[in-house]
């Protein structure tokens, strides 16, 4: 089970309340991770990602083990603490002011 | 008895004011979406219960957002009610994809090159005046989206893009479909307004779209005085029953046009600047009009430090300060061009916001003023349903 911690906001518009647990088929990456949460939350569609080029939104960032991934290819896979659900993949709005 | 509900939209969420029609106790509710920029909520003149909210953020994108209860409960279109409240119930649909139709195309940047269309956000929703699950969608950049399901899916009505859409430049706001006017009398005419684009008219239900600026005149930004498209509409308004006849904020210059827009003259008049944002038209007198003069395309407030809407009983030309009520000193707020509207009671109520977070009520036409709310965000876009 993969633990995905989503921010605030998304976590207001996906109605749901501290972690999200996804089962994930196949090969754990950063792609696979984000197809899941979409499916799993369609109206998260559109909000981490383009909906078309599916390119990552500019002030969403991605974790795994202090680790930043944003600029990681989709195809990259995710470390096994997160595999494994020992630690959270986290999906973070970017500091940026306003 | 009458009442009325006030939708509006601000930097940090949305809000809803309502009174009876008295229009002196009100409530608030809100913030909806606390945290987001709301730039535009708009009821169905077919059914008040259904309202659109288009929901933005600079970190996540697009969301619409939509009542059937009148503002007490929303959801994103293509979620049933009975689906959330289900242990698996979640949002879902894809009711935020706005996708430009076929090859994306590019416009005019700044530095002369072209530029491809990129989706930023949806500016405003004008919902169709007959039938609840039909309504339009203004985006930057700069086109207009069309949904008959309630909102679940949009669809562009590319046809607009192909109006020189190569020559359209984006302005320091943005450049977005900002202004739509649905027309009550034939349902295939449209016209629609974009910062630094223009003006634009549709005949044939959105298929088609023509450049309407003849008689605009925008010197500095465009020597050529031919110029179909390139001038800074800031808001278009027109009264129901005569909606062949527009009135029209630009960036500079008030103006009107007595022919759908084929010919507009220039009605400033006595204005002590033409430079603002929002026109609009008393409920049930078509030759009045209202705006809200800012000092100039430099200095975004009242002229003088002094709040003031200027009205014209004549259709323009002749202007008069509306100030009773209103800060006549240190008053620094701007009033952006979605954010006046007026009620269709007996004595005609007129609504405003501004940038420091005040809604302004007149309850007889203008003559004088209170403020509904003092301290909300940023007033983005005000809405007013009369309600039965």
């Amino acid at each position: 089970m993969i633990r995905v911690v989503l921010p605030f906001h998304l976590r207001n518009l996906s109605r749901t309340d501290g972690e999200v647990e996804l089962e994930v088929a196949g090969p754990v990456t950063v792609g696979a991770v984000l197809d899941a949460l979409e499916a799993r939350y369609p109206v998260l569609r559109g909000t981490m990602r383009d909906h078309v080029t599916l390119k990552r939104r500019p002030f969403v960032r991605f974790f795994a083990c202090k680790e930043d991934l944003s600029l990681e290819p989709p195809e990259t896979p995710l470390p096994d603490e997160v595999v494994s659900g020992a630690e959270p993949f986290l999906i973070v709005g970017a500091m940026a002011g306003g | 008895m009458s009442s009325i509900r006030v939708l509006v939209g601000t930097k940090k969420g949305a809000f809803i004011l309502t009174a009876d029609a008295k229009r002196k106790n009100w409530k608030v509710s809100g913030p909806h979406f606390g945290g987001w920029e709301i730039y535009h909520v708009k009821g169905s003149a077919a059914d008040p219960n259904r309202i659109y909210a288009s929901q933005t953020s600079g970190w996540f994108g697009q969301i619409i957002q939509r009542s059937d209860d009148g503002g007490k409960t929303w959801n994103t279109p293509g979620s049933s009610p009975d689906e959330l409240k289900s242990r698996e119930g979640m949002p879902k649909g894809e009711s935020n994809k706005f996708v430009y139709e076929g090859e994306v195309g590019k416009h005019l940047w700044y530095d002369g090159t072209q530029h491809p269309w990129e989706f930023k956000r949806i500016w405003h929703i004008e919902p169709s005046l007959t039938d609840p699950d039909t309504a339009y969608a203004g985006a930057e950049d700069a086109a207009i989206f069309k949904t008959a399901d309630g909102g679940k899916t949009w669809k562009e009505l590319s046809g607009l893009r192909k109006s020189k859409g190569h020559l359209w430049q984006p302005g320091a706001g943005g450049m977005g479909v900002h202004t739509i006017l649905l027309d009550p009398k034939n349902e295939r005419r449209i016209y629609i307004a974009i910062s630094a684009g223009g003006c634009f008219r549709t005949d044939d239900g959105g298929k088609t779209w023509k450049p309407i600026t003849r008689g605009l005149k925008s010197p500095y930004e465009l020597p050529d005085p031919d110029a179909e498209v390139g001038h800074c509409v800031h808001r278009i308004a027109l009264h129901p029953s005569r909606p062949d006849v527009l009135f029209m904020q630009k960036h500079w210059d008030v103006l009107r046009t007595d022919n759908a827009g084929e010919q507009w003259n220039e009605v400033s008049g006595n204005l002590p600047t033409d430079f603002g944002f929002p026109i609009d038209v008393h409920a049930h007198e078509p030759e009045t009009i209202y705006v809200v003069p800012i000092t100039s395309d430099s200095l975004h407030y009242p002229p003088d430090g002094k709040l003031r809407v200027y009205r014209s009983k004549t259709g323009g030309n002749e202007w008069e300060p509306l100030r009773k009520g209103l800060p006549q000193k240190d008053c620094y707020v701007n009033v952006l061009r979605d954010a006046m509207a007026l009620d269709s009671l007996d004595k005609c109520g007129v609504y405003f916001g501004t940038t420091g977070g005040q809604v302004y009520c007149s309850a007889n036409g203008g003559n004088s003023w209170n403020a509904i709310v003092h301290d909300l965000p940023a007033v983005y876009s005000v809405e007013v349903q009369t309600l039965p």
